[in-house]
Parts: structure tokens; C-alpha cells; sequence
């Protein structure tokens, strides 16, 4: 983990599972692959075929809202997004991509625009958008999450541990 | 300081003295996951190396989210969900049976259960005064195959509910109009607790239209103490030594405290694309309205079809709209047909669709065309959510419902309630 970087894709506001990975593609969800080329589609019907591997989508509040559907955050990831920042997030699509290992990290969003360059330092708690020459901190991570995130992932956590070592 | 239901329950589970912030490792109770999130699921339980279920008599796979099939793909998911349920041994209710939540109530929850459900509405068991939250496909089953989970304890806001109902403004109003007051995200983490007297005298049934859409204001939790209403519920169930009475302490400590005074409430109507947009039935009065859908986790109960039948008997609904009824399980269809419900409806115009989801999710049973408006009893509007990112959907009581489909705009349903 620790630097990297990609470009910003801005959304806006309760972003919800559903504009992420949509009902109408409910057939699609035991082939990902598949249903990653639709990843976003409500809410920006070109953004899989635009975005590059490693690209950052940016999203303001309360974003993941809605279904525990997980197929939301593993399309995002296997798409090749690189980490999701927001002003909040829903609860049960933050946990979900914790468990895949995909970044979601909690900032002001409003100073990023769509297009800019960024550099997200895991370790220092920082993300450098590049094309305005700002340093926006990031919340950090409760140490459970951080724990999970850095094992990469809840399935090699659990493997690791054989159960759960959060405490 | 005393503990709230949800510390109470947690407490108990993790074998530890949980307080709200801590991070507990829990016993689960009921493990449950659906046709959409069940596949991912028995996936993952297959990368964790697990070949057998912990707890399979108390893990349930249901098959109600695309209800019968609509697609080859998704038969062969159902495919994937029988054979593992052969396989391990876990219950499977398909495509006959209803939904995840209506189904665990009827026949799995108990009051203290820990309950975990790939579904975002498994918050619907707290009205049974149990701790019953949605989780990812992984975390269900990393808790199939281990029979625990871990829990951040959460902090609970109560919500403290007087008054009686005005006629014509049901439990499913006053949801609505607290979560048009905190939010979509004005509770993200944490648990509501819903007491007072108005709780105190709800029927178990309108009691978990409130615990269902606790999700929609950000909640992990939506719990309800169990009481002699809970008792009689699991009595009539034919599960009467599953009751266990359980409160909060006298002193357990709240994060917030919401009162609301139900005598002052008016029907309420959440607006395209958020359920927090909320608008007074004045405010909303007139929009024309394509389907109405009767039906889901939060509001296809018995007693939602009656009030539905009450308003729509011996009339006919307008030509303009189409009205699609979906009973939320098996056990419902058949008290709806023996009472002459089904009947009342079919006459006013209403069709009948098998238990299920139906055109709540956007998978089969009812997707709207394109600029066509939807007014349900559904517990979600989002942009897309019925099928089609260019519909638009509204949510109101059964009430509601019924009278708009009457005059094919929505309607103020108190002009067809008796005082």
C-alpha cells in the first residue's frame, strides 16, 4: 500500500449500491468480470470504459449507500480503482471494502475535482492532488479496519489468524 | 451506567462486559443470505477453505430476490444455492416461500438473537428484540463457517414515540418522516432503539416496518424491547418458548434522544432519489402515478393488505395505472386468500404476484419504462432500484398506495378512512 497514484473521478452525493452495480444487471453478479464493465453505470454511463487502472473515484457524502450487496465494491476494485475518498461512507459498503482490501478513506472532497492528479500516502495520512499543489489529510482508518486493510482483506485475515484478531 | 438492548444483547454474545465502542467477537444465532448475495457468499466461504457450515440448522439461504426465475443466469445461481444447501445441510426456503426477512421473523428470530443476514434490511429482526444487522457476502461467510462475527458495539439513539395515529397515518409515515428529519446518513453507525407508549401498543407487524427501515437513516441496528406483544407474536407462530423478555436498563446511556409525537403526523411521501426527500402528502398530492407496488419486506404484511382492501373494495382502480401486489411470504398469501383479501383486491384491479421481492429490487415482476413514476410500499427509491435508471419512484403507507391507484395520482388516503 503506501504511495500511489491516479486520477480523480468526481461524483456527487449518496452515490448508492444501486447506481454501482444496478438491479437490472442482477444476472450478471456470478460473472464480476462482466458486471464490472457496468461498474457506476447510473450515475456516469461511460466511467468503466473512460477510467484507466489505478484511477481514484471521488464521492461526497454518505457514498455505498443502500444494498449490502458486495458486488459494489468488488467491481470497483476489480474495475482498477485504486481507493474511494468521500466525505462519509455507508456502513455496511465500508466494511465491505475493507473485507476486499480496496482503500475507502474519509476527507473533504470538495477541493478535488473531477480530472486531478493525486497521490494518496497511506502511511502518512495524506492525499497530494498534484494538479492543485494541496495536501488534504485523511481520517484514520480505526485500527480494526487498519488491521484487516493491511492483512489484505477479511478472507486472509481470518486465514492468518485462524479467526479473528482485532482486539 | 446501564445498557441499551443493544449492549444488553452483545454483552451476552461475546461473553464480555460490551459497551458501546468496543470491539466484540459474537456467537451469531441466525446466519441468513438471498439469491443475490448468497452465490458471492457460498463463493467465499469456498476461498476461506471452509468445507463445512458451523451452524447449519440455524442458517437459512432464500431464494426471493428474482422469484421464480426471470433468467437462465440467475436459475443456475438458484442452482449453486440448493446444491450447497444439500450439500452442508442449512435451510432453504425457494422461490415459494417469501422473503429473507418477513421469513426469519415468522420462523427463525428470537427475542436476544444475534442475527446476520447478507441484506441490507436484515435490520428488520430488531423488531423482535433481537441485534440483526446486513452484512457483505465475506463477513456471512466467514460467520457460516466460524458461527461468529466481529461487531463494533454500537451507540444507540432512542427514539421515543407517544401519541396515537391519526386515522389514515400508519407506522410506515412515521419511518418516513424520521428519516426526512435525520437523514439518509443522520444515524450511520449507529443503533435506534425505538420505545414509548406508542411502541408500547404497536402490533408486532407495524412494529417492524419501523426496525426494517432503520437501515435507511444509516442504522446497523433498528431493535424493539420484547415484550407481551412479542410473546403473543411467537405464540402465534407456534413458537412460544422463544420468547425471553428484554429491555434497556432504566439507565442505559443514549447518544441522542428523538421524540416524536405521532397524534400531529400526516401521510408522508419520500420523493425520487433518496428516502429522506420527503414531502407532505399536500406537497405531493396530484403527481401522476404509472404502478403502484403493494408489497416487500416493510409493508406486503397482512395487515398492510387489509388497510389496501379496506380503501380499495367494492371500487375499481383507474385505467391509467397498473396495480401490482406481492405478499411478503407464503404464510401471508395464504391468511390474505382464507380472509377474503386477495378476493377484494383482485376485484378493484390489483394483480397478484407469487411471494417474493417482486419489482422491489429491479429484477422481474413489474420494472418501470422509461419517465414512468411508481408509487410503493417499498422501503427504497433510489435512482435505479426498480429496474430502470430513468423511472422514478415514490414511497408512501399501503394506504397511500391503495388511494393513488384509485385516481392514478397520488392521493391523500384519508379521504378513504373512516374517522
Amino acid at each position: 500500500m503506501k504511495k500511489f497514484k491516479g486520477r480523480a473521478w468526481k461524483f456527487g452525493d449518496d452515490i448508492s449500491t444501486d447506481h454501482i452495480a444496478p438491479g437490472r444487471l442482477f444476472h450478471l453478479r456470478t460473472n464480476l468480470p462482466e458486471l464490472a464493465k457496468h461498474v457506476l453505470e447510473d450515475a456516469d454511463p461511460d466511467f468503466a470504459k473512460k477510467m484507466s487502472v489505478g484511477d481514484i473515484v471521488v464521492g461526497g457524502r454518505n457514498f455505498g449507500l443502500g444494498s449490502s450487496r458486495e458486488h459494489a465494491p468488488q467491481i470497483i476494485k476489480i474495475a482498477g480503482v485504486s481507493a474511494i475518498l468521500a466525505k462519509s461512507f455507508a456502513r455496511i459498503f465500508y466494511r465491505n471494502s475493507i473485507n476486499l482490501g480496496l482503500p475507502v478513506l474519509i476527507c473533504d472532497t470538495d477541493k478535488i475535482d473531477d480530472g486531478d492528479e493525486l497521490e494518496i500516502d497511506m502511511n502518512a495520512g495524506e492525499i497530494n492532488d498534484l494538479t492543485k499543489e494541496i495536501k488534504i489529510t485523511f481520517q484514520p482508518l480505526p485500527p480494526a479496519m487498519l488491521t484487516i486493510l493491511s492483512d489484505g482483506g477479511i478472507i486472509n485475515h481470518f486465514k492468518k489468524n485462524k479467526g479473528f484478531k482485532l482486539t | 451506567m446501564g445498557k441499551t438492548i443493544a449492549e444488553k444483547i452483545l454483552s451476552a454474545k461475546s461473553g464480555q462486559d460490551a459497551k458501546a465502542g468496543d470491539i466484540v467477537i459474537v456467537d451469531v444465532d441466525v446466519i441468513a443470505l438471498q439469491d443475490g448475495t448468497g452465490p458471492l457468499a457460498i463463493d467465499q466461504f469456498a476461498v476461506l477453505g471452509a468445507t463445512e457450515v458451523a451452524k447449519p440448522k440455524q442458517t437459512y439461504l432464500f431464494i426471493e430476490h428474482a422469484a421464480p426465475s426471470p433468467r437462465r443466469e440467475l436459475s443456475n445461481a438458484h442452482l449453486l444455492m440448493r446444491a450447497f444447501a444439500r450439500k452442508t445441510g442449512v435451510n432453504l426456503s425457494d422461490v415459494n416461500g417469501g422473503v429473507i426477512h418477513q421469513r426469519l421473523v415468522e420462523s427463525a428470530v428470537k427475542p436476544g438473537d444475534v442475527v446476520v443476514g447478507a441484506d441490507s434490511h436484515t435490520c428488520m429482526s430488531g423488531g423482535l428484540g433481537a441485534f440483526a444487522t446486513g452484512m457483505g457476502s465475506t463477513d456471512v461467510a466467514i460467520a457460516m463457517a466460524a458461527g461468529k462475527t466481529w461487531m463494533r458495539v454500537p451507540e444507540t439513539f432512542k427514539i421515543e414515540i407517544t401519541g396515537r395515529f391519526p386515522a389514515g397515518v400508519y407506522p410506515k409515515d412515521l419511518m418516513l418522516s424520521i428519516i426526512g428529519k435525520i437523514g439518509a446518513d443522520g444515524a450511520t453507525y449507529k443503533a435506534l432503539e425505538f420505545t414509548g407508549d406508542t411502541i408500547e401498543n404497536m402490533p408486532l407487524t407495524d412494529r417492524l416496518t419501523l426496525s426494517n427501515m432503520a437501515v435507511e437513516s444509516g442504522a446497523k441496528a433498528g431493535i424493539i424491547a420484547a415484550d407481551k406483544i412479542t410473546a403473543e407474536y411467537l405464540r402465534e407462530q407456534g413458537r412460544p418458548d422463544d420468547y425471553i423478555p428484554l429491555t434497556a436498563d432504566n439507565d442505559a446511556g443514549y447518544e441522542k434522544i428523538i421524540k416524536i409525537d405521532v397524534g400531529k403526523l400526516e401521510p408522508v411521501i419520500a420523493a425520487p432519489h433518496t428516502v429522506d426527500n420527503t414531502k407532505s402528502i399536500a406537497e405531493a398530492a396530484g403527481i401522476e402515478i404509472n404502478q403502484v407496488y403493494i408489497g416487500s419486506c416493510t409493508n406486503g404484511r397482512l395487515a398492510d393488505l387489509k388497510v389496501a382492501a379496506g380503501v380499495l373494495k367494492g371500487k375499481k382502480i383507474a385505467s391509467s395505472v397498473r396495480l401490482i401486489i406481492t405478499p411478503a411470504s407464503r404464510s401471508v398469501y395464504l391468511a390474505a386468500l382464507n380472509a377474503g383479501i386477495i378476493g377484494d383486491l383482485v376485484e378493484a384491479g390489483a394483480m397478484i404476484t407469487g411471494p417474493g421481492c417482486g419489482a422491489c429490487v429491479g429484477v422481474h415482476g413489474g420494472i418501470l419504462g422509461d419517465g414512468e413514476a411508481c408509487l410503493a410500499t417499498t422501503n427504497r427509491n433510489f435512482q435505479g432500484r426498480m429496474g430502470n435508471p430513468k423511472g422514478f419512484i415514490y414511497l408512501g403507507s399501503p394506504a397511500t398506495a391503495a388511494a393513488t391507484a384509485l385516481n392514478g395520482k397520488i392521493t391523500d388516503p384519508r379521504e378513504y378512512i373512516d374517522k
